[in-house]
Order: C-alpha cells, then structure tokens, then sequence
C-alpha cells in the first residue's frame, strides 16, 4: 500500500506529548463543571442546547487528543465523519418529522 | 511498516479495523439516542421529572472519574511507547481503578433506584406517566449497556495490564494497549452524552 509522507513517520502509532493530555484533561474538567453550572441556571430547550453542545466539545477534545485523530491520515479523519453524520442526520430528520407530524 | 520487521505485524490494518468497529458502535448507541431524541421530544416535561430523581452529584462524580481514566489511559500508552513499562503498569492499574470506581458508583446508584422499586417492568414504575416510564426505560437500557461496555473494557485492560507485565506489550510493540485505548476512549466518549441526557434535563 502507497503511504504519504505524513502517515509514513507517525508509524507504529501516533502520540500526544503528555502536556497536550493532561491540558486536554483540564478542559475537559472545567467543561463539565460548565455543563453542571449551566443545568443550574434552569434554561430550559436552551439549556439543552448548551449541554449537547458542550457534550460534543468534549467528545471532539477526547477524539482528537486522546484518541489521536488529529494526527490521522485525512483518510480515516474523513471515514470518521460518515456515522457520526449518519446519526445526527437520522436523529435530525426523524425528530423534524415527529416534531411538524 | 518498519517497526517490526521480523514479526510482519500490520499496525496500520490493526488500527483502522479497530476504528471500524468503534463505528458501528457508533450506530449501535445511536439507534437508542435517535429512541431517546423521539421520546424526549415527546415528553419532555415528564422527562424533566424522572430525571429530578437523579443525583447529580453522582452522575458529576462519575463523569469525573471517568474523564480521568482516559487521562491515565493515555498517559499509560505514552509511557509504554517510551518504553517506561514500571510507569505504564502504574498506569494501566490507575485506569482499571478509575473504571472500576466508576462501576461502584453505578452500582450505588441502580440499588437505590431499585429500593425505590423503580427498575423494568416493576408495578411502581407502571404507576408512573408514561413519559416517564420511556426515561426510567432509556436509562437503564441505555446506562446497563454502557456499564457493560465499561465491564468489557477493564476485562480487556486487565489482560493488558499482563501482558506488559509479561513484556509482551512493549516500546515495539503496543498497537493492542493502543487500541484498548481507543475503545477505553469511546465509552467514555458516549458517557460525555449519557451524563448530561439522563442527568441534567432542564
């Protein structure tokens, strides 16, 4: 298999400096205290928002540092996308659709 | 592949299929978020209610925990990859610990509703409106399958933990603690939404 440049010196792996994890770590503290605050405030569907949206900064800070797909090949960054896509797209539409039934 | 040239071992081919299948566990929890989303939709004031029932303090706590055994779990690969295999034992054992805090914290959490005579088909859940009942039903279905998935993963890291003991896992070779990782990494990930869905419903 042909191998670009970029895939051919992170061989056999692909590492974070241990700053960037424990950084990482941090921010992913302080978002969940955020999301803690912010169901105290009583918002309401706006809080909801806010949660998922916070929810997804942290999945997004644990896949790209933890887990290294920062560093992947665009390759697999771009299958990455196809279920997290497919699943908002079902839940989205079918949602729309219950909603305006 | 040049890391190991006696061995032939594909480490790319090992990664990518391990992130195929963290995609169809992907799809596998999204069919219950796309149940929860409807559901929700549905009854959102009756969700708002059960999830009252809930203590934050132990959801926090253990997104906490957590979020700090991915921490050790990454810090684990790292040192093993420097070839530091004293600090990835230590390392390896934090996480299992974490995860293993994690599950007692659960374990806490489910006797109580379960006191409450609040678990499947129980005759005080049927009592309940209906909205409710399709929370209380999401929440453990959803949380059980999780905790399970939790389970599997300290299975799976306690078998690491033996063979860097060994020194089967090493500098050279690590692409299995690796991909432990991943999949340590994607329950916690699926965590991150099932903290502020069943816990945190304003």
């Amino acid at each position: 298999m042909k191998k670009g440049p970029s895939e051919l010196k992170q061989t056999p792996g692909t590492a974070g400096s241990q700053k960037a994890y424990i950084l990482t770590w941090l921010a992913l503290i302080c978002l969940t205290a955020a999301t803690v605050a912010v169901y105290f405030m009583h918002l309401g569907d706006a809080g909801a928002a806010i949660a998922l949206t916070i929810a997804s900064i942290k999945a997004g800070l644990i896949l790209l540092f933890f887990m290294h797909l920062r560093q992947e090949s665009r390759l697999l960054q771009g299958i990455f996308l196809m279920p997290l896509l497919l699943v908002w797209l079902i839940i989205g539409l079918t949602v729309l659709d219950v909603f305006y039934r | 592949m040049t890391d190991n040239p006696a061995g032939h071992k594909d480490t790319e081919g090992a990664k990518l299929g391990m992130w195929l299948f963290l995609f169809t566990e992907i799809l596998l929890f999204g069919g219950m978020f796309l149940l929860y989303a409807i559901y929700r939709t549905k009854h959102a004031a009756e969700f708002h209610k059960a999830a009252e029932d809930l203590s934050r303090t132990a959801g926090t706590i253990n997104t906490v925990i957590l979020l700090t055994s991915s921490l050790t779990m990454a810090l684990a690969i790292s040192e093993v990859r420097k070839g530091n295999r004293e600090r990835s034992l230590a390392f390896q054992g934090l996480t299992i610990l974490f995860g293993s805090a994690f599950l007692v914290v659960k374990y806490f959490e489910w006797s109580a509703k379960i006191g409450h005579g609040i678990f499947p088909n129980s005759p005080e859940l049927m009592k309940l409106a209906k909205g409710e009942m399709l929370y209380y039903g999401l929440y453990f279905v959803m949380t059980g399958l999780h905790g399970v998935h939790v389970l599997i993963g300290l299975g799976v890291l306690v078998y690491m933990l033996i063979g860097t003991f060994a020194g089967k896992i090493n500098a050279g070779n690590f692409i299995q603690l690796e991909n432990s990782g991943l999949y340590w990494h994607l329950v916690d990930t699926i965590w991150v939404y099932l903290f502020p869905l069943f816990y945190l419903i304003t």
